[in-house]
């Protein structure tokens, strides 16, 4: 890690605040109250366990844009393995094994075709779209209820918070972990910071690609056994343009799409600052679209800031 | 049209690329530029076709003063330099190329500022007829303005380069070794060309690394040595001989103490190596260097001993590997390291620590199964730091923020901390201040040495500063158009033997 990833971040930190303390001025003190608080964190749950697969993803210089279809598919797949008669921890894995089976493909089209990464994902996104409406035949699937769909309900008692929340901190600590302090984490830089260096290298980089895409389909399996937990049906066609959401979150936290820089630490404040928005927005009774121009313009102004600093960087 | 450049000079940091240059070309004459790599010849004509401002001279055409800002600046004033690599857009079609920006368009008003003004509809009639008569000024009907820049063959898109620079009225043209890549017949067709633009009264510069193509086609030359005007005069009266001893000028090699080397058992045997035609032995304690013209191969061949370009046919065997083609990751664990000639695109991750940098290609020592625990690779970084002397606030410092010097001892750092038995350097002092050249020279010859620590190693090394390549090597072999020639004991060659063979004169005078 170099000096410049710390001011990354620290970036993002500043930005947070400022965005935290301009809603708690204007909504109010209850928008700090704990219930608010873990409302956000439910809310922010589903795109940030994607959003930090999407981090190494991005990290190592490429995209994946079918990350809005694997979250349906995810749905689709646990829905109907309930109702075939599955348990829910088996029918959970069924339905990240889907995501996961997706990732991996991705992987090596990208590697085996040399096809860039958006083209790649953007067919696939189509592909696992399709293939999730045909697999529910264009309709919600209701499946029978299952502690699955408790995962995002609010806990009393000693576990404080609710499963599904954990579940997305233990990921991020990993995926932290993975990165900073493995050989696959400083090959995924080598590889986003520049390819043919790492190739000078020795870095193996088909195989380490479609172990990022891979790792982030697994994430992704994780987002969508969450959304099925919120819907209780398996949906075929939500999730469109989460992608979009997912992406963002990595680029205000400090992600650069041309590769070789990205954090989790980073893409979970991109996540925050995103919700942040988005609920404080609501509870000022502000509409839909005040919001979406507010993230728009966050988005933007994360990507100048960015390119003013690396500038005095050189 | 006739241009005149007096006292141009130009520095980059502390090199002075150009030491006060004059060159003056008149109307219906070729002039040949010529000198080795790195003698200013790019350089002199970057500042002629507005690409580079100069630091100081004066330039005229036709007397009149001419400061160009831009290349475009320069086209508009009749300067047209044709590069190497040709700047053609190949998905259009040739008359698009020859009218680029200059497209006749069906205006409806006549009034000429306006005409920009106005979006104006392409008259394609108009741009074929244009495009015809142009091709036609050259002698060159039989290519067609509808054919796609991208099927036509190389010879053939040059000659839309030059129609080009032609078609907006350039009078003055630079030519940057055209006939590179070019077969026989095509090189007598471009000659041809170039003197009926001579007769047309054109005044044309002809950069090439081939004396033989100077003396064919110029009538005057103009060697430039270390940023100056060594010598020059009418072709006709010139020796190759004679132009070479210009080129390579009385130099003497004192940077270098050659200390006593033992050449050990055989570490890097080549045989029928393809591409390069390549077949040597490297033993320990050697330094075999390859001489060559940028372009000649050198470089290909190296990248594809180390797997980095297809390699067609041959045999290598390092240490106690034995086989053809490899992948890098083969060669790192085969005992063999490569330093890229090219340090920002491949050598090195600029965004990257100079710990990640120095360590990506052996991770292992770091921790147990696949974690990398960053305080040992730090410690190991930060040794090698101190021993090579480089300049930074400390391993975690991103090596993009590093003097060019300073990065290149973090590259070959990357070989040590390997510890690979076969080095093998492309150009590894391109680029980089005195101070640190004298560094790296002295690593070299230490690592070829060995120590009692560590034994001896072998170093396979391209330069095209013959001087550090008769100072340092034991063996010189010289790559010759794709060719790499037999290794001759490096102590009774001289360079002027060496840029005789390079550039294909040996043998005529």
């Amino acid at each position: 890690m170099t000096r410049r990833s710390l001011v990354d971040r620290a970036g993002t930190f500043i930005g947070l605040v400022v965005v935290a303390t301009i809603f708690g001025l204007v909504v109010g003190s209850q928008f700090y109250a704990p219930g608010n608080l873990e409302l956000m964190a439910r809310q922010a749950a589903i795109v940030c366990v994607a959003a930090i697969g999407m981090t190494v993803v991005i990290a190592a210089g490429g995209i994946d844009l079918s990350v809005g279809s694997m979250i349906a598919l995810t749905t689709v797949a646990i829905a109907l393995a309930l109702k075939a008669g599955m348990g829910p921890a088996s029918a959970a894995a069924v339905g990240i094994g889907a995501a996961a089976l997706c990732g991996l493909v991705n992987g090596i089209l990208v590697t085996q075709l040399k096809v860039v990464p958006f083209i790649v994902t953007l067919g696939t996104m189509l592909i696992v779209r399709g293939a999730a409406k045909g697999l529910a035949e264009e309709r919600r699937i209701e499946a029978p209820f299952t502690w699955l769909n408790d995962l995002l309900r609010t806990q009393r008692g000693p576990a404080l918070l609710p499963a599904g929340i954990w579940a997305v901190v233990a990921a991020a600590l990993v995926i932290a972990a993975v990165l900073r302090y493995t050989r696959l984490g400083r090959h995924v830089f080598a590889i986003g910071s520049n390819e043919r260096m790492a190739r000078l290298c020795g870095v193996a980089i088909p195989r380490t690609k479609i172990a990022v895409y891979t790792l982030s389909g697994v994430l992704t399996g994780v987002a969508g056994l969450l959304q099925f937990s919120k819907l209780s049906v398996g949906d075929p066609t939500v999730g469109v343009g989460a992608e979009l959401d997912v992406i963002a979150a990595v680029i205000i936290g400090g992600g650069s799409l041309t590769g070789g820089r990205g954090s989790v630490a980073g893409t979970m404040m991109g996540a925050a600052i995103m919700t942040i928005i988005q609920i404080g927005c609501s509870q000022k009774g502000l509409a839909n679209w005040v919001q979406q121009i507010v993230t728009g313009a966050i988005i933007v102004a994360a990507v100048a800031l960015d390119r003013v600093r690396s500038a005095k960087g050189r | 049209m006739q241009f005149d450049m007096q006292g141009i000079r130009k520095a980059f940091g502390a090199t002075q690329a150009l030491d006060g240059v004059d060159l003056s070309v008149a109307s219906g004459e070729i002039c040949g530029l010529v000198g080795q790599n790195g003698a200013g010849k790019s350089t002199l004509m970057a500042v002629l076709s507005g690409a580079l401002e100069p630091d100081a001279g004066a330039m005229t055409i036709d007397a009149r003063p001419y400061a160009p800002r831009s290349p475009i600046d320069a086209r508009r004033a009749g300067v047209a330099m044709i590069y190497q690599e040709l700047s053609l857009a190949p998905d259009l079609t040739v008359m698009e190329n020859l009218l680029i920006g200059a497209e006749p368009t069906l205006t409806w008003s006549r009034v000429p500022g306006l005409r920009s003004l106005v979006p104006g509809l392409v008259d394609w009639r108009a741009m074929r007829a244009r495009a015809s008569a142009a091709l036609a000024q050259l002698g060159h009907d039989d290519i067609a303005p509808d054919a796609i820049v991208g099927d036509l063959p190389v010879a053939q898109q040059q000659l839309v380069e030059i129609a080009r620079a032609l078609a907006i009225g350039c009078r003055v043209l630079v030519l940057d070794e055209p006939t590179s890549s070019l077969g026989r017949a095509d090189v007598e067709h471009l000659f041809a060309l170039l003197r009926r633009l001579k007769a047309q009264g054109h005044a044309i510069v002809y950069i090439s690394h081939f004396i033989e193509e100077v003396q064919a086609i110029t009538d005057r030359y103009v060697v430039l040595r270390d940023g100056r005007n060594v010598g020059g005069g009418a072709t006709a009266d010139a020796t190759a001989d004679g132009i070479v001893a210009l080129m390579v000028g009385a130099q003497a090699s004192d940077l270098f103490a050659r200390g006593a080397r033992q050449a050990g058992a055989a570490l890097l045997e080549v045989a029928g190596f393809e591409p390069g035609s390549a077949t040597f032995t490297l033993h320990r304690g050697e330094i075999l260097g390859i001489a060559g013209l940028v372009g000649s191969g050198r470089t290909r061949f190296l990248r594809a001993l180390f797997g980095l370009e297809p390699v067609r046919a041959g045999r290598v065997r390092i240490g106690a590997y034995a086989g053809g083609a490899a992948s890098p990751r083969a060669r790192w664990r085969a005992g063999m390291g490569l330093l890229s000639e090219d340090r920002k695109n491949e050598g090195l991750a600029l965004g990257l620590s100079v710990a990640d940098n120095l360590t990506l290609s052996r991770l292992e020592p770091f921790g147990p199964a696949a974690l990398v625990l960053p305080g040992r690779q730090r410690r190991t970084a930060a040794g090698w730091i101190a021993r090579l002397a480089v300049k930074c606030s400390g391993p975690d410092q991103a090596i993009g923020e590093l003097s060019g010097g300073n990065q290149q001892k973090v590259a070959i750092a990357r070989l040590l901390h390997h510890d690979v038995d076969v080095l093998v350097l492309d150009e590894p002092t391109r680029g980089i201040d005195v101070g640190s050249k004298a560094q790296i020279y002295r690593l070299i010859e230490d690592l070829a040495a060995g120590s009692d620590a560590r034994p001896s190693r072998a170093v396979l090394m391209v330069s095209s500063y013959l001087p550090e390549l008769l100072g340092l090597c034991d063996r010189i072999a010289v790559m010759q158009r794709g060719r790499l020639q037999p290794p001759r004991p490096a102590a009774g060659l001289t360079e002027h033997e060496l840029v005789l063979d390079a550039t294909g004169a040996a043998g005529r005078s």
